[in-house]
């Protein structure tokens, strides 16, 4: 059962991991507009003359 | 372009208005003014049709004559912009035009029709555009002007340069909230194991889990609650209780509680409650919170004002910021603009529509040496003034300055029942520990006491209110009535005096009906609406309207005058349309406001534009005046006297030719009758008055037009709902009385445990979340109710 000392450490270290991701998204500022974004995606390539995408 | 739409023939291929009058094509498509037909040109000359195929007749019209030289002044430009380095610049711009996913991909494009902008970002919500541009080669101005070609003119006003922004806290109570359930989700994880009971084998995991609980349980004690210690602390030093002191009270107990238990290994703690409390603590602060993207209610005079105005120095023009203007300033102010400090006329005829001042709806004459006021609008030609008092001395600005507007500290139910309630714990608390003292069982009865302050936690209390005003608030939203905060609804529900203003808030000017007073002949017709069709101007095009004409005569010398109106020579006949200053004769003895029509020399007649009341008055102030007192307070002259007479009760005060200052002072009467007050209003006329009230409504018929600093803000339309908007806030408070009892329910199951001191730490882990979930469910359940019986859902 000794293992859980090394199982409940990783999960620790695995949620602290979400955290700080988490942390890091937000001062980010990638939760301060959640519209626009799915609105652009929207917007198809222009193809010009020479059919190369922009 | 092979996905673009074909519009109907008689509609604007950019801004999707009928056309009338003159129809002009271009690549076989039809625009309906020269403004549109530019805007067009400079996307398809730039390879930006694109735009049209995402949403047919994406465009506004741009009708803009704004001057931007003072965009040039460095000291402007510095308060603008967000950044600059020695390349580039940033700069964000709030653009009221933005309605659609095409105005995202055009404002995204720019680069292609200037390659100095490197990029542009668009906050849809917000309305708001990022833009990142090389400042050498375009200037700020450039930039603007190239924003106000394409249709998409940006405001920037006076309360851009001294930016607030309250984002900051909102992330960290974001953090908070993170930090919190980080720690709880990981803590009832190491608590299960206790639940469901250890064998032998694993109680050796017991410390581990104990001390790994501690650990987590730090940061939400230390950092995660820190404002409910300081909230705490600090109302103790003012001597009285609010809800947040037998909060920290409860979350230290429990910490130190927990601390003990694991530190000398005597069972389990409390982590798990400990972490679940501060994070459903949290998150009813957060839903307290509501943030409306495209709404502001703190305005005041500095977003009606402009940044910059042009002054005369020695003879030439020089824009200056408004901050910086000094007494004895001349200023040089074109038709359209604004008046930025009170000040004496110098040169020209000043026609100034002081409507947003004084809710007068005639613009006023003001002749050399008159004193103009700020925040009037001049209507004609350029003049000359001379600044007497500074802007934010000014008559108007005078408003905002009073110092009366210290409410009475506002006492919610919250707060209220705060201070019984921790008493009734202290008393519940220290009788039980005196019980099992007085059989001498000091270690049942430091439980007991403990315990109690545990289980009587007002957690369901403020979270009730929080979770059921906030679901008030977003049945509101969808009927188009943006409150600001859960504490106005409390605000709403304890009115009993509405006060109303007339020009704008019971009239609309959205539907003006229009009225000619004498007779035009068939050919007459044709005369003036040829004549009308070469105006730009709203009125001219409501006129044209209802002519209903389809061909037109040529015109020329076409000669308009800003604020004047227009002339013209149709078939060899000089035919006038406009107000009397522009007429070849004088109008003796008709005193009629509106657009006057002289067909050479002989007068025809006037279109007068009546203000319509708006739909459903009547009902609606026959369904108030059982409940509430009815005022109203119009700026404007008594015309109205009698048509306002027929829609008030008797018992309603109605007052005439009141001033800002005056309207305030009404309210402020009133206030001191014992009367709780809702002032009902739209422009900065009323703004005093909608600080002042108790709850400030301002009513408009866009939202994204400027409303003064109020509580709330109303779509015109949804004024006839205003008796269930008040029936709902009333019900919402009933809830939370309701869900008050469910909570001491709750409470009694748990003190009866706890008074015994037999409490385990499992019945109050689990007695929380039940009781939460209860109510949570309850406030949704019974709000939608409410508003259902209400008619509002």
């Amino acid at each position: 059962m000794n293992i859980l000392y090394f199982l409940v450490g990783c999960s620790v270290v695995m949620a602290l991991i979400f955290l700080a991701a988490f942390v890091w998204s937000l001062r980010n500022g990638q939760h301060d507009d959640v519209v626009t974004p799915g609105m652009r995606v929207l917007f198809d390539d222009e193809v010009d003359a020479e059919g190369t995408v922009e | 372009m092979s996905t673009q739409k074909i519009l109907d023939i008689s509609l604007c291929y950019h801004c999707g208005e009928e056309i009338v009058g003159t129809d002009r094509i271009l690549d076989g498509k039809h625009f309906c003014c020269a403004g549109c037909l530019g805007v067009y040109q400079i996307l398809s000359s730039n390879n930006l049709c694109a735009y049209y195929s995402y949403n047919p007749a994406p465009g506004k019209r741009a009708a803009s004559n704004a001057h931007f030289e003072y965009l040039d002044e460095p000291s402007i430009i510095k308060q603008l912009i967000d950044y600059q380095d020695h390349k580039s610049t940033i700069v964000t711009f709030y653009i009221p035009a933005i309605h659609c996913s095409s105005c995202i991909w055009l404002l995204e494009h720019l680069y292609k029709i200037n390659p100095a902008i490197y990029n542009s970002r668009i906050d849809f919500l917000k309305k708001q555009v990022t833009i990142s541009y090389q400042h050498k080669e375009m200037s700020l101005r450039h930039l603007v002007e190239t924003l106000v070609e394409i249709g998409y003119e940006p405001a920037i006003n006076l309360q851009d340069v001294v930016k607030e922004k309250s984002h900051s806290v909102n992330k960290s109570l974001i953090l908070k909230i993170a930090v919190a359930g980080f720690c709880m989700g990981n803590v009832m994880l190491f608590s299960f194991p206790e639940y469901f009971g250890l064998s032998g084998l694993e109680s050796q995991f017991q410390a581990l889990f104990g001390w790994l609980n501690l650990t987590l349980s730090i940061p939400v004690v230390f950092y995660c609650g820190r404002e409910y210690f300081v909230s705490a602390w600090n109302s103790l030093k003012h001597k009285h209780v609010n809800l947040d002191t037998p909060l920290a009270l409860i979350i230290a107990v429990l910490f130190l509680r927990t601390s003990y238990a694991v530190v000398f290994n005597s069972g389990p703690g409390f982590a798990d409650t400990l972490t679940g409390l501060v994070f459903l603590l949290l998150m009813g602060k957060w839903v307290k919170q509501r943030t409306y993207h495209h709404i502001s209610f703190d305005r005041d005079y500095r977003s009606y004002f402009p940044i910059a105005v042009t002054t005369l120095i020695g003879g030439r023009q020089i824009p200056k910021a408004i901050n910086e203007l000094l007494v004895g300033d001349r200023l040089w102010i074109r038709n359209g603009e604004l008046i930025p400090a009170d000040s004496i006329v110098m040169k020209g005829n000043a026609w100034l529509d002081m409507s947003f001042v004084t809710g007068e709806t005639e613009p006023q004459e003001k002749v050399l040496g008159e004193i103009a006021y700020a925040g009037g609008r001049q209507m004609g030609e350029g003049i000359e003034l001379e600044v007497v008092k500074l802007p934010s001395q000014s008559y108007l600005t005078g408003l905002w300055n009073k110092e009366h507007y210290n409410h009475d500290a506002k006492h919610h139910f919250n707060d209220r029942v705060a201070k019984y309630f921790t008493i009734a714990v202290f008393v519940i608390a220290f009788s039980a520990m005196g019980y099992w003292l007085s059989y001498g069982n000091s270690n049942k009865a430091w439980a007991a006491f403990t315990a109690v302050i545990i289980v009587a936690c007002p957690c369901v209390l403020t979270l009730s209110t929080p979770f059921t005003l906030s679901a008030i608030l977003s049945i509101f939203d969808k009927k188009g009535f943006y409150v600001k905060n859960t504490d106005a609804v409390e605000d709403m529900a304890s009115c009993n005096s509405i006060v109303f203003d007339k020009t704008g808030t019971l009239t609309t000017t959205e539907q003006a009906k229009l009225t000619f007073t004498g007779t035009l002949g068939d050919e007459d017709h044709k005369l003036v609406a040829s004549l009308l069709t070469n105006s730009p101007h709203p009125l001219s095009r409501q006129i044209l309207k209802s002519l209903e004409y389809g061909s037109f005569y040529p015109v020329s010398k076409y000669k308009e005058i800003p604020g004047k109106g227009i002339s013209g020579q149709v078939c060899n006949r000089m035919v006038y349309a406009g107000n009397k200053s522009i007429l070849p004769f004088d109008l003796k003895g008709n005193q009629q406001s509106g657009v006057h029509i002289v067909i050479d020399t002989a007068y025809k007649g006037t279109f007068i534009i009546e203000q319509q009341w708006r739909k459903g008055l009547k009902e609606l102030v026959s369904t108030l005046q059982y409940n509430f007192l009815l005022t109203v307070l119009s700026g404007d002259t008594a015309n109205d006297q009698e048509a306002l007479k027929r829609i008030f009760p008797e018992k309603a005060d109605i007052n005439f030719e009141q001033s800002p200052h005056g309207k305030l002072k009404a309210i402020l009467t009133k206030q001191k009758n014992g009367e709780k007050v809702m002032m009902i209003g739209d422009g900065l006329n009323d703004a005093g008055a909608l600080k002042q009230s108790d709850f400030g409504i301002a009513i408009t018929d866009n939202i994204n037009n400027f409303t003064p600093g109020c509580d709330a803000i109303l779509k015109g339309d949804s004024l006839t709902c205003l008796p269930n908007f008040q029936q709902l806030s009333k019900d919402g408070l009933k809830i939370i009385s309701i869900s008050f009892g469910i909570a001491i329910a709750y409470n009694c199951i748990g003190l009866y445990y706890a008074v015994q001191g037999t409490l385990y730490p499992l019945v109050a882990a689990v007695l929380m979340p039940v009781s939460t979930i209860t109510i949570i469910s309850f406030t949704s359940i019974a709000t939608r109710f409410f508003a259902r019986k209400n008619n509002l859902l």
